[in-house]
Parts: structure tokens; C-alpha cells; sequence
């Protein structure tokens, strides 16, 4: 089957920042992403994890957006104006769709 | 003294306080025991709820007068000053720098509402009666204080984050409104509307905290785990000088307004607490290069343990020797 390349961004971002986060992707029209609840997890920030949590200070999502190629510079800009101070990760993979023309 | 290690005593094997010590002793030990995150929430829903919803009651009985304005008034008053001793006394004791140590102080002047949950427990149990509205002092006092962090931090040359989400945020903050919106339906509906629910939230409740007691122990014990490198000796004197000092300037304030024993106990207990649901989430958007297991760590790890075992058997006695309650 024909497939077309495209760009898949994860954005693991602290809860406090998704609606940050997806106002600004909405504003670089990137209008297609998937927040998914992230259960835990360690980095240089030390453990974290979301049972137990009654306050948003300490939980975190991933926000995932797949663009064409040509977009992903427009959707790096408007993540990163939000993501610079905060604790999170940005990992961008090759990927392939099959309508193309839904991204 | 000798009431005040009696109550202390009692306090400390009740189940409300053993619920917590068990949640705490579990976090340390490495036991898997955890609650769900939206069993958690729907714990804190359910307080959140039977508490406003009984503060606004025990108004519609009892009627407003002066008073609730000059409590509303102090209350802001308070969380808006009390970060800046805690900010001068934590740099003081622990040489924090200065942004850190600016959101640390925040968190002492906003409050923790389960503290004061488990402070009207302690009332009831000993027969003592407190002005309902100080459920609408709690509400007041939660935003203030993050202002003069924020300014604190400004100060520090600190490129801290304010926008209109974050304000909307704090002030629609979702504990914030469910607080004042069940004070408000218990206000109209009065004891008849509490007749209506009552099995559901006043019967169940003290069960109902012992469980979200556990959860916060399970968190306090977390947070003691993963931030005792992050804090040191200074910074945990901090952690039990400062909400003693908070609870002496509630204790003056309610003295000043002519608060009844419960009353001045409770508003002792609000001056005392420490905020870990509103502030912390507050300052992870505005202060993000302030370290959060330093304020979490102190906030839930230290002061709450200590106020809750300690601290309002403490306040109680303070506030009847003033009050001659």
C-alpha cells in the first residue's frame, strides 16, 4: 500500500502546560494532535509519578502531532516558545501515513 | 503544657492521624500500596464538598455580622504577608537563593485545606464550635500569597511568567470553586438542604478523610524520599519554625477581629498551613526554573506532618489559653 512520509512529534510536557502547549500549536495551525496521560516516570527533574497526585503540579502528558515534512519547523517554533523553561522532552521520528493529504 | 501533650497524645492515635502514618511508614518503606490518581481526586472532591457545603449551613444558622468581613479581610491580608517573613526566615536559615526561596514562601502564605479539614475534626471531636464561614476565609486565602511570591521572585531578577491563563487559573482554581460554590448552596439551602444530604456527607466523612490522610502520607512519604537531597538542616527548621509563626500571626489577627475559640484555632491553623495543590501548580507555570521538590518536599514532607500531628493540638491550646475557650 502507498504510504507518505511524515514527521511524528512527542512532546512530554508537564500537565500545567498542555493547554499552553496545544493554544500555541492551534496558533502555528498545527490543529491535528493526541494527548495521551503519561503514568510516570525519571529524569533529570528526579521520579515522578501520577497515582496519588491531587494537584497538577506534578503531572505530566504527551502530546503527539504527525505533520508533513515541510510543517515541522513551523510546529518546533510554537512547542518550543512554550516548552524552553519547563521540564519535558521533544522527540521527532520519520513516519509514514497513508492519506496524506489529512495532514 | 500538660493539655497540650494530652491532646497532642490523643491527636496522634486517632484514626485520622494513624491513617497518615501508615500512608507515610508504607511511601518509606518502598511498599507498592498506592491510590489511584482519580481515586485521589474524587477523595478530595468529596471533602472539598462536605466542608463548604457545612461552612455555608453553619452560616445560614448562626447569620452573617461584621465579623465575616473582617476575617475575609485578614485572611488576604495574612497570605499576602506571611511569604515575606517566611522568604527573609528561609534565607535567613538555609541561605536558599533567592528564587527558590521565593517560592517556597508563597506556599506559606497561601494554605492547605486538608490541614484545615483535619483541624475541624479535631474540633468536633473535642465539642467546640467555630464560625462556619472560615470555610470562606480558606477560599480568600489562597491567591494572595501567589502575588507576592511572583513579586519576591521579580525582584531576584527572575523572568517569571504571568499571563491571563495562570490568573484565570488561580483564582478558578478548581478547589477554589468548588469550595465557595458548595459554602454558597449550603448558605441558601441551610439545614434543610444538610438534612437532605446529610447521611452522604456528614456520616461518611471522617472515613473519608482518613483515606485521603492516607494518600497525602503516601505522598509525604514519597517526597521525603526523592527530596531530602534537595533540602538541608536550615531549610527543615524552616519547615517547623514557620508554621508557628504563621499560627501566632493568625492568633493575633482572630484576637484583633474577637474570633470564638474554634474560630481562632481554625484561622491559626489556615496562617500555619502550607499550600501543595494551588501554589505548586501555580509556580510550576510562572517560577519553572524554581526547584519543585524543595517547596513540594517542605510543603508536603515537612509542615503537614508537623501541623497535623503537632501543630493544631498545639494551635488549640494556644487559642483557648487567649480565648479562655
Amino acid at each position: 500500500m502507498q504510504t507518505h512520509p511524515a514527521k511524528r512529534v512527542e512532546i512530554t510536557i508537564e500537565l500545567v502546560m498542555e493547554s499552553r502547549l496545544t493554544d500555541a500549536l492551534r496558533a502555528a495551525d498545527v490543529t491535528g494532535y493526541t494527548i495521551l496521560p503519561v503514568f510516570g516516570g525519571s529524569g533529570r527533574s528526579g521520579e515522578w509519578s501520577r497515582s496519588g497526585q491531587v494537584s497538577a503540579a506534578g503531572g505530566m502528558v504527551q502530546v503527539i502531532c504527525i505533520v508533513k515534512p515541510e510543517r515541522l519547523d513551523a510546529l518546533l517554533e510554537a512547542a518550543f516558545s512554550v516548552v524552553e523553561r519547563h521540564i519535558g522532552v521533544v522527540c521527532i521520528t520519520d513516519c509514514g501515513v497513508l492519506r496524506a493529504e489529512r495532514f | 503544657m500538660t493539655e497540650v501533650f494530652a491532646l497532642a497524645g490523643e491527636n496522634l492515635i486517632s484514626p485520622i492521624v494513624l491513617s497518615f502514618v501508615l500512608g507515610l511508614m508504607a511511601a518509606l518503606a518502598r511498599s507498592d500500596l498506592s491510590v489511584p490518581e482519580a481515586a485521589a481526586k474524587a477523595l478530595s472532591i468529596y471533602l472539598l464538598f462536605a466542608i463548604g457545603f457545612k461552612g455555608g449551613v453553619g452560616v445560614a444558622e448562626h447569620g452573617v455580622d461584621l465579623t465575616l468581613g473582617k476575617s475575609l479581610l485578614a485572611g488576604v491580608v495574612l497570605s499576602a504577608a506571611m511569604p515575606l517573613v517566611a522568604f527573609q526566615l528561609l534565607r535567613f536559615l538555609s541561605k536558599m537563593d533567592r528564587l527558590n526561596a521565593a517560592a517556597v514562601a508563597g506556599h506559606y502564605g497561601s494554605i492547605s485545606i486538608v490541614t484545615f479539614v483535619a483541624g475541624t475534626s479535631v474540633l468536633q471531636r473535642q465539642g467546640i464550635g467555630s464560625e462556619g464561614y472560615m470555610v470562606a476565609v480558606a477560599a480568600a486565602m489562597e491567591a494572595p500569597a501567589i502575588l507576592t511570591a511572583l513579586w519576591l521572585a521579580s525582584r531576584s531578577e527572575s523572568n517569571s511568567r504571568m499571563d491571563s491563563t495562570l490568573w484565570r487559573e488561580v483564582f478558578l482554581n478548581g478547589s477554589i470553586v468548588l469550595l465557595a460554590g458548595s459554602f454558597a448552596i449550603g448558605w441558601i439551602t441551610g439545614s434543610e438542604g444538610l438534612a437532605q444530604i446529610e447521611s452522604f456527607i456528614v456520616s461518611p466523612f471522617k472515613g473519608v478523610l482518613c483515606l485521603f490522610l492516607l494518600d497525602m502520607g503516601l505522598l509525604a512519604g514519597r517526597g521525603m524520599r526523592s527530596g531530602r537531597e534537595a533540602i538541608g538542616k536550615g531549610a527543615i527548621a524552616f519547615g517547623i519554625l514557620m508554621p508557628v509563626i504563621g499560627s501566632l500571626a493568625g492568633l493575633l489577627c482572630a484576637l484583633l477581629i474577637g474570633l470564638s475559640t474554634g474560630g481562632t484555632m481554625l484561622l491559626m491553623v489556615l496562617s500555619a498551613s502550607a499550600s501543595y495543590i494551588a501554589v505548586p501548580a501555580a509556580m510550576r507555570v510562572a517560577l519553572p526554573e524554581a526547584n519543585p521538590s524543595i517547596y513540594l518536599t517542605l510543603s508536603l514532607g515537612v509542615t503537614f506532618p508537623f501541623n497535623l500531628v503537632l501543630g493544631i493540638p498545639l494551635y488549640l491550646a494556644l487559642a483557648q489559653a487567649f480565648t479562655g475557650g
